[in-house]
């Protein structure tokens, strides 16, 4: 056989191998082979994930790709959820939605996360797209019910609608009568941030019931309870739902009402919700709780012993979230009755109150990771910890993959020992070799950087707070955890050296971020002066760096690599090395 | 300028932080607004001298814990519900200037809550029947559900209605004919 041919494949049967590559980070490796397998690579690619809007410009991404059918992006860094990143900052996605219309009229799948979503982009998506299917809007904000009304008139083959943990505004549109009559297609609808204002039960209940592909229904907050259960009844396929109970007295009609609409839905797997619920109505669900496998609890306000029952009756509960009110019995029961437990999110009830309000300490979590052996996420609010603890925990669960501990008071010690946490913390990264996420908590010297440095070799997102003595902490971890790709900290100690010395390791990560540290401002200009593919941006909130003193280190600095240069969509309080700034500030 | 330079204002700058914290304000998260304190009911001025002498809470760092706005206010709002166990709900009449609240919780039925209604803003609710809604008089209440759809206020059991009445409006009698007969 000629050698060209034993080493060429036609592109028609390369592009048809490269349809079974689906993972991002393959079909990048593909890509980089050859100029043939990229070009063939480039044409087929259907599915694109920006981790940071700003890192690439929609231009650049639709040059490469051309025919793409799904896109995700992600605006707002993750310390945005916690009021740490100024209104108005940016990760505006209309100029990407503008450039997608002309290029991508298949798109079919946008999925966005912490970007600011206007009414407009909105109507510029259910004017574009002509078999739309898929929007999610996770954490987004700036659009109303004006902006779902359009999805909802124009997206006949609309699939998925998902809301989830969105601010939207109530434009007293009833947005959900402009489904027409003739859409059938929902197969996925998330509405649980909605005001109670938003939602008109009539037109739910009639888009659901001609709904028959519906799995997943996620409803606000003003959903009583009798329209629950004649919502399960119309829909007793599905495997998602959330519901709200409103509070009110036992009624037995109402409760067997409720619990045989729940008898029926034998493909439920996972239920959330449970605002108001009032526990003598927990019952109610006792005929689904042994196939459930997912379970949010966290807007609940029942306490450990209804808890107790409720969880003794979900053998194959996966996923757990609820709110500190399970107390250490609690999570005792759990750990002897789910054996399959993956994931577990423990909340505050009173995060602002100095006193606990609920019995749960450490011990809880050190049960559940005795007793649950698949136990891989973990995020846990409590009030007091020790080292012993975590130690315990780490050699119960080596194959914990994200670990996030909130011990409530800043530079709280082990209560046992009076001890910082770095051997604590120290003791998991050791253990647990595949952590990809870990976030800190307690009083920490540069020591647990040290660890993290030596240990974390997988870990790809570190979120620091009130901990470390000086640079080395920085420092450690920026030059030992190569994986490292998001890294959040506020209040460290942490200073020009470590930055300026790492410099390079930071065009390897997605983005740092650095609220209430030790960076100058000259650092800042430096950095950005060395590294062209750095956007280095200084949020200041008490007005621009350079009228205040030297010395003076900046509130907050955000620095992410990017191909697309500056960004011009800044507000006032951020500065970057942009040369158009003298432009921008003079009158 | 030069001034505040040599006088290194900001490390002699008196501020709340952290020990061993740089720069960190404490500042109040207001971020939703609490419930109503704008009402000149008795009862919610008695409420509003509740919460002013409510042991205070630690003044809270931004952003710390790190809990999602909306958490903060699912819990803010079911501990003052708790709290107050308000159901505020507004309440218009055409013709007047302004509109009022009142707490649905605070009365045990229709009469109670059609006599505050009553004194409020002067007027007499008729007689109601089943069949003709309200009679004798020149107001009829309603109410928004939440469906959004206006209904006459009485048809359904007072637990109910509470539960599903969002606002209130008094209407005049020639605007409320039609809702007479549910």
């Amino acid at each position: 056989m000629p050698k060209r041919l034993a080493y060429s494949l036609s592109d028609e049967v390369l592009e048809h191998v490269f349809s079974f590559i689906q993972s991002d980070k393959d079909r990048n490796v593909v890509s980089a082979v050859c100029k043939s397998w990229y070009e063939i690579e480039r044409w087929c690619r259907r599915k694109i994930f920006v981790g940071n809007c700003y890192a690439v410009s929609p231009k650049m991404v639709i040059r490469r790709f051309p025919q793409v059918r799904s896109i995700e992006l992600k605006g707002k860094p993750h310390f945005a959820d916690f009021n740490l990143v100024p209104d108005g900052w940016g990760g505006y996605v209309l100029p990407w939605i503008t450039e997608m219309a002309g290029a991508y009229p298949w798109l079919d799948e946008i999925r966005l996360k912490r970007m600011v979503v206007t009414d407009e982009s909105l109507e510029l998506i259910a004017k574009s797209f002509k078999d739309f299917k898929v929007l999610v809007l996770a954490s987004c904000e700036g659009f109303s019910t004006d902006g779902l009304a359009a999805i909802a008139a124009s997206c006949k083959n609309l699939r998925e609608l998902d809301l989830r943990e969105s601010e939207v505004d109530d434009s007293s549109v009833h947005w959900l009568s402009h489904f027409p009559e003739t859409y059938t297609s929902m197969v996925s609808l998330n509405i649980s941030c909605l005001g109670s204002g938003e939602v008109s039960f009539s037109a739910l209940e009639c888009l659901v019931s001609r709904c028959p592909n519906l799995r997943s229904l996620k409803l606000n907050r003003a959903v009583p309870l009798d329209k629950t259960a004649n919502i399960l009844r119309l829909a007793p396929q599905l495997v998602e739902f959330s519901t709200c109970t409103y509070s009110a007295e036992l009624r037995s009609d109402v409760f067997s009402n409720l619990a045989g609409a729940f008898s029926n839905c034998k493909e439920l797997r996972s239920l959330s919700g449970f605002w108001d619920v009032v526990p003598d109505y927990l019952p109610a669900i006792y005929s689904v709780c042994s196939r459930l496998t997912s379970l949010n609890l966290s807007c609940a306000t029942i306490h450990s012993p209804d808890l107790i029952k409720l969880v003794s009756h979900c053998p194959s509960l996966q996923r757990l979230l609820v709110l500190d009110y399970i107390e250490d019995s609690g999570l005792e029961a759990l750990a002897s009755n789910c054996k399959d437990l993956q994931e577990l999110r423990v909340f505050p009830s009173d995060p602002f109150d100095v006193e606990p309000n609920a019995s749960l300490t450490e011990q809880g979590l050190v049960a559940v990771s005795l007793g649950c052996p698949k136990l891989q996420s973990v995020l846990y609010f409590c009030r007091r910890m020790s080292n012993a603890a975590l130690v315990t925990i780490a050699q119960n669960c080596p194959n914990l993959t994200r670990f996030r501990l909130c011990i409530i008071e800043p530079n709280t010690a082990d209560y046992l020992t009076g001890e910082p946490f770095d051997v604590g913390f120290g003791a998991i990264v050791e253990h647990c070799k595949d952590l990809i996420r870990l976030s800190l908590s307690g009083l920490l010297t540069d020591c647990v950087f040290e660890y993290i440095g030596k240990y974390a070799k997988k870990l790809e997102m570190l979120s620091v707070a009130f901990a470390g003595d000086s640079d080395l902490g920085l420092h450690h971890v920026l030059s030992g955890c190569e994986s490292l790709r998001k890294l959040e900290i506020r209040d460290c100690p942490f200073g020009d050296k470590a930055l300026l010395t790492n410099a390079a390791k930071l065009e390897t990560m997605r983005s740092l971020l650095m609220s209430s540290c030790s960076v100058s401002f000259e650092a800042c200009k430096l950095l950005s002066q060395k590294m062209p593919r750095l956007n280095v941006e200084v949020i200041g909130e008490r007005g621009p760096p350079d009228s205040r003193p030297k010395n003076c280190t900046v509130d907050k600095l955000y620095i992410y690599r990017s191909v697309a240069g500056p960004r011009f969509d800044m507000p006032p309080f951020v500065w970057t090395k942009d040369e158009d700034l003298a432009l921008r500030l003079s009158p | 300028m030069v001034l505040e330079k040599d006088l290194n204002l900001d490390a002699t700058e008196l501020r709340l932080g952290l020990p061993g914290s740089s720069e960190e304000s404490l500042r109040i998260s207001n971020k939703r607004a609490l419930p109503d304190m704008n009402d000149d009911s008795g009862v919610a001025a008695a409420k509003k001298c509740d919460q002013e002498t409510a042991p205070p809470t630690k003044a809270q760092v931004v952003g710390w814990p790190p809990i999602r706005s909306y958490r903060k206010n699912s819990l803010q709002t079911k501990k003052t519900e708790a709290e107050t166990g308000g159901m505020y709900v507004k309440v218009s009449m055409d013709g007047a200037p302004y509109l009022r609240k009142i707490d649905l919780k605070v009365y045990k039925g229709y009469p109670e809550l059609f006599k505050a209604l009553e004194d409020m803003f002067k007027f007499k609710v008729g007689k109601y029947s089943e069949r003709e809604g309200y009679n004798g008089s020149e107001f009829v209440p309603t109410y928004e559900d939440k469906d959004g759809d206006w209904m006459l206020v009485g048809d359904v059991p007072w637990e109910m209605f509470i539960n599903a009445c969002k606002r209130l409006r008094i209407v005049r009698g020639s605007e409320a004919r039609g809702l007479g007969c549910v």
